[in-house]
């Protein structure tokens, strides 16, 4: 460990911090500008240049705003729940290789922080740990609507959990490797995941909607019904943590889904220009966060009872199918190349036959 | 190898110092002039009745302990991936043949409309 190889660590976290900050600061005014889009409102645009230091006000706001703590709250643990959330959603970014390794002097700098073996284990087990902070600051708010958005999203999220490993265990088994780089570099050549395995991605896809509490899977925080869910008492800036935390979790599940599914890095030139990886990255995270707005725009919120039906009568059986798919279907490549094809057929085919079986079962059922 | 375990590490202290940092500087420029109404529970202008710690639903023990038992399976299922294609042909058989069981199971549950939100 000698002090470039230090000074290059604190470099790339102070880069990947920030990169993180600003990216949450203008997600903000990004999903505002686009929902006012969509609702054909104007949105935010009086701050500075299309209203572009509307994050800055707000920030400034939130400091400066008095913190309450509950008389009943059980004080510590109120306390310590914003941090626990915001913790797993910028340290799950770590793993994530944002660009090709390049030289610089006599030295190869890698774009991630830590590129360890077991990657993808990595990413789940952190993702597991985001749903304490949220419970935590549900219960010791001594809250009823806190309480019950806090259980809420403690029973989604671990549904989701599972659909969300196993779409992990596809993007492994396409890649043969836990290592992010490695799953990235399997990509090369336009050989993007997504284009072998679409309901793979589909359901990592809806998977990340339901752990990040977006729509149409934002039971926890329901507004009609629970005013704000797990973070009704929190105000100041223990709740722009809780924020903070939420758009920083799209950010690095738009990243992760960019990286597993959708070639991560890799684009045009990038092996000439290594630092263009960030940029392709960048472009893939703004196009999925886009998917993701355009979502909240259009569809309604789905009703818990059916939100947990679909999590494990549709999501788990399809993505158990869809896993056994791909490991056949890899098998049957090793003896013919063009049997790979065959995995994106029968998923399609297991798919339908999941949306062909939703739509029985809500026909049966008229209003039930 | 390790050092890259230790870049994480290193990392989670710079993860905790941003929210560590922020609710420091909130709490010296803050003001602080609470009061017993403002600390009081908030329930849309209604007096609380009643204790927030109550019993809940039993179902929600009933997904976590479902839950349980499929996360240790995808978690089963990781290391079987990564060396799927180095496993012998019977070995990948199990694999499949272990997913095949834990489905019985699961249409056991789904019989036994322990996945149903009643």
């Amino acid at each position: 460990m000698d002090w470039t190889l230090w000074l290059e660590l604190v470099i790339k976290a102070l880069v990947l911090i920030f990169a993180l900050l600003g990216g949450f600061a203008y997600l903000t005014w990004y999903e505002r500008r686009l929902l006012a889009r969509f609702q054909s409102r104007l949105g935010p645009n009086r701050a500075g240049p299309f209203g572009l230091l509307q994050p800055i006000a707000d920030a400034v706001k939130l400091i400066f705003k008095e913190e309450l703590t509950p008389a009943k709250a059980y004080k510590l643990v109120f306390f310590l729940a914003p941090i626990m959330t915001l913790v797993p959603s910028v340290i799950i970014a770590a793993v994530i290789p944002w660009g090709p390794p390049f030289q610089l002097g006599d030295r190869i700098v890698t774009q991630s922080i830590a590129d360890i073996n077991v990657g993808v284990l990595f990413l789940m087990s952190i993702a597991s740990i985001a749903v304490y902070g949220i419970v935590l600051a549900g219960w010791s708010s001594n809250n009823k609507y806190a309480m019950l958005g806090g259980l809420r999203s403690a029973a989604q999220m671990i549904s989701y959990e599972l659909t969300l490993g196993l779409a992990f265990v596809v993007a492994i088994l396409l890649g043969n490797s836990m290592n992010l780089t490695d799953i990235v570099e399997a990509q090369r050549d336009g050989r993007w995941f997504v284009l072998v395995q679409p309901v793979g991605a589909l359901i990592l896809w809806i998977a990340t909607l339901a752990e990040v509490n977006r729509h149409p899977f934002d039971m926890p925080e329901a507004e009609q019904e629970l005013t704000a869910g797990y973070h009704t008492e929190y105000s100041g800036m223990k709740f722009a943590l809780f924020f903070m935390a939420e758009y920083q979790k799209m950010i690095v599940v738009s990243a992760i889904l960019a990286t597993l599914f959708f070639g991560g890095y890799l684009g045009p030139w990038v092996d000439r220009w290594p630092l263009l990886g960030p940029v392709y990255m960048f472009l893939k995270i703004v196009i999925l966060l886009f998917i993701m707005i355009w979502v909240r725009a259009t569809w309604p919120r789905i009703r818990y009872d059916r939100l947990m039906a679909f999590g494990w009568k549709v999501l788990l059986p399809l993505a158990l199918a869809v896993v056994m798919i791909t490991a056949v279907g890899i098998l049957l490549a090793e003896i013919n190349p063009w049997m790979i094809w065959l995995i994106p057929i029968f998923s399609l085919i297991a798919g339908a036959f999941a949306s062909l079986m939703i739509d029985r079962s809500l026909r049966r059922k008229a209003y039930a | 190898m390790q050092n890259e375990w230790l870049y994480i590490g290193l990392f989670l202290i710079v993860g905790v110092a941003l929210p560590a940092a922020s609710l420091i500087m909130a709490a010296i420029i803050t003001p602080k002039k609470s009061n017993p109404i403002k600390n009081s529970t908030y329930e849309c202008g209604m007096e609380t009745v009643g204790d927030s710690w109550v019993q809940f639903k039993a179902q929600y023990y009933i997904f976590g302990l479902v839950f349980l038992i499929f996360d240790v399976e995808t978690v089963f299922l990781f290391p079987w991936a990564v060396t799927l294609n180095k496993l012998p042909l019977f070995a990948v058989i199990e694999g499949i043949v272990f997913i095949l069981i834990l489905l019985a199971g699961f249409t056991y549950i789904w019989r036994k409309d322990a996945l149903e939100w009643a």
